[in-house]
């Protein structure tokens, strides 16, 4: 069975903010070409307020997951701040109680993390937003899953899929957010919140992946031995 | 780029503070250090007035709080929307036991926050209504005047709102009147050089020298159209017809005409906009009750002015006079 630990992966939080807040330029960058330029600044200091929190806890990855959520919706405001709050809350929550994290519990984190969004955003795909990654690398893992491909092949394709999406929106117009006000002008330039999705969506999986292949390398009944129920 | 800041991710709190410092009469801080709040507040008995925004449009939104106006603001990152939780403690700070009214701008990030906010609210026991402002006609066609930004209009609908909930107006007549405001405001943008946020260190857009940008918007968004730069009376003439064109007042209405610098704009060249302004505003047969030349809601050092003008009936000219005092010019 494929799975890794709930109690042993809330560092791949860490992980997943370490990336974002390496892009803090580059993601200011693209904002500045089609936004106001702070999405970066903004991203970093809401994720690096978290991995304070977070850090030296080792805490399971749905609280971590729960502890960045609030970061984002209590001290960043703009619209990623409540966007990206619940769908890290909506993790958090799908993921609470869950021992092994295997696949189906996967997805239906990731089906819970885009509820979330979808309860306070109006994207759909298309509209030149997050949502252009997030639901296509759904989709992604969700039918590789249901092909029978393998988890850690799963998380290859959903990544494939997210940064397949982000690459998608620069010949797409804005429809919804700060930038649908420039109309035409907003295509040619990839949309900010699908790059940080797709990099959020990247470091998450291959946290997950390297989480997998420790559990199924893990020499068992050695070091330790490991309670399936 | 030269500039009075400590560290460019502390500009909005050391900002906050130093406003405290100075308004001591007027207001306080909440325990959440983004609620700028009346030093009274919450005022028992009374509709509680609040708005929020992100940071860098000084005087507003943080100075509208005062005596018979906004009893809290929520106070965003620069150009930035405050946090839900940050509009639900300004909420809480400002209500007196009937309600409170939020009323805030048409952007993407607000509109999301303040519903998470009302929903916390209502968890709680406490009726908030809202009123979105969307008076920037350059932002969207007549038809889609849902999807326009607000600007400048926000301090009428602050002003109306504001003194309709000190005369003891319900919360449902507190938002009509609001709402009634803001329906009777249009208003339009015109930038002559960008502006930088602190965090970023350059500017997000250009204005060719030479050139305007007809429309711009509060945070830069780009306007309608880049024009050679004319005289101040041709900017003015334009800005009063896209404004009126869109209002089609019948003559002999009267109006509140509201000029506000962007920031970087001298105070004189504002009156030299509103000698034109007041022109033409007559020779449309309207006649002006008020007029407010100044910088009322800026966009950090942009260089340019908006002009709002207001319809007026007998309701909101009275609210208008009604007697407030706040930090910002009023």
């Amino acid at each position: 069975m494929e799975e890794f630990s709930n109690s042993g992966s809330g560092d791949i939080v860490l992980a997943i903010a370490e990336r974002v807040i390496e892009n803090r330029a580059y993601l200011s960058e693209i904002d500045g070409l089609i936004g106001d330029g702070d999405h970066g600044v903004n991203m970093a200091k809401g994720f690096g307020i978290a991995a304070e929190r977070l850090r030296g806890g080792a805490q399971p990855l749905s609280k971590s997951f729960s502890v960045l959520g609030d970061v984002l919706m209590s001290e960043i405001g703009g619209s990623m701040g409540p966007l990206y709050g619940l769908m890290f809350s909506g993790f958090g929550e799908a993921l609470d109680g869950v021992t092994e994290i295997d696949a189906r519990a996967f997805e239906r984190m990731l089906r819970k993390g885009l509820a979330e969004v979808q309860s306070i955003g109006e994207a759909k795909v298309g509209d030149k937003t997050m949502i252009d990654a997030y639901s296509p690398a759904l989709e992604a893992f969700s039918t590789s899953i249901a092909d029978g491909k393998n988890f850690a092949a799963a998380l290859d394709a959903l990544v494939a899929a997210a940064e397949k999406g982000r690459d998608s929106t620069v010949d797409l117009v804005a429809r919804i957010g700060r930038a649908s006000r420039l109309g035409e002008r907003s295509r040619g330039v990839l949309d900010p919140g699908a790059v940080s999705c797709a990099i959020i969506l990247r470091a998450f999986a291959d946290g997950a992946k390297s989480k997998l292949s420790e559990t199924n390398d893990a020499p068992v009944g050695q070091n330790y031995v490991r309670l399936k129920r | 780029m030269q500039r009075f800041i400590n560290d460019p991710d502390f500009v909005v709190d050391d900002t906050v503070r130093g406003f405290v410092k100075a308004h001591r009469d007027f207001v306080k801080l909440g325990d959440n250090p983004k609620v700028v709040a009346t030093a009274n507040a919450p005022i028992s008995g009374k509709v509680g007035v609040i708005t929020g925004g992100g940071s860098g449009h000084e005087p507003a939104f943080l100075g509208y709080v005062g005596r018979n106006m906004l009893d809290a603001v929520a106070v965003g990152e620069i150009f930035s929307s405050p946090t839900a939780k940050t509009f639900y403690d300004a909420m809480k700070i400002a209500n007196g036991g009937r309600g409170v009214v939020c009323l805030y701008g048409n952007y993407a990030g607000d509109n999301m926050n303040v519903k998470m906010a009302v929903k916390l609210a209502a968890k709680d026991g406490l009726e908030v209504l809202t009123v979105v402002a969307n008076d920037d006609v350059s932002s969207a066609p007549p038809s889609e005047r849902e999807k326009r930004r607000g600007v400048a209009g926000e301090i009428f609908m602050w002003k109306c709102g504001a003194a309709k909930a000190a005369l003891g107006g319900s919360l449902k007549e507190v938002r009509a009147v609001a709402q009634k405001a803001i329906d009777n405001c249009r208003s339009i943008g015109v930038g002559l050089a960008p502006c930088t946020l602190p965090a970023v260190g350059h500017p997000n857009f250009a204005i060719a020298p030479g050139t305007m940008e007809v429309g711009i918007g509060h945070h830069g968004e780009p306007g309608v159209r880049v024009e050679p730069l004319k005289k101040a009376a041709e900017v003015a003439r334009e800005m009063v017809k896209t404004v009126l064109d869109d209002h089609d007042l019948p003559s002999g209405a009267e109006v509140a005409v509201l000029i506000s610098g962007l920031g970087a704009t001298p105070t004189n060249e504002l009156y030299i906009l509103n000698d034109t302004v007041d022109d033409e505003v007559h020779a449309r047969g309207l006649t002006i009750a008020r007029a407010y030349v100044g910088n009322f809601f800026t966009s950090l050092e942009m260089v340019g002015a908006t002009l709002t003008i207001m319809a007026l009936d007998d309701e909101l000219k009275q609210l208008l006079a009604v007697e407030a005092a706040c930090p910002a010019p009023l």
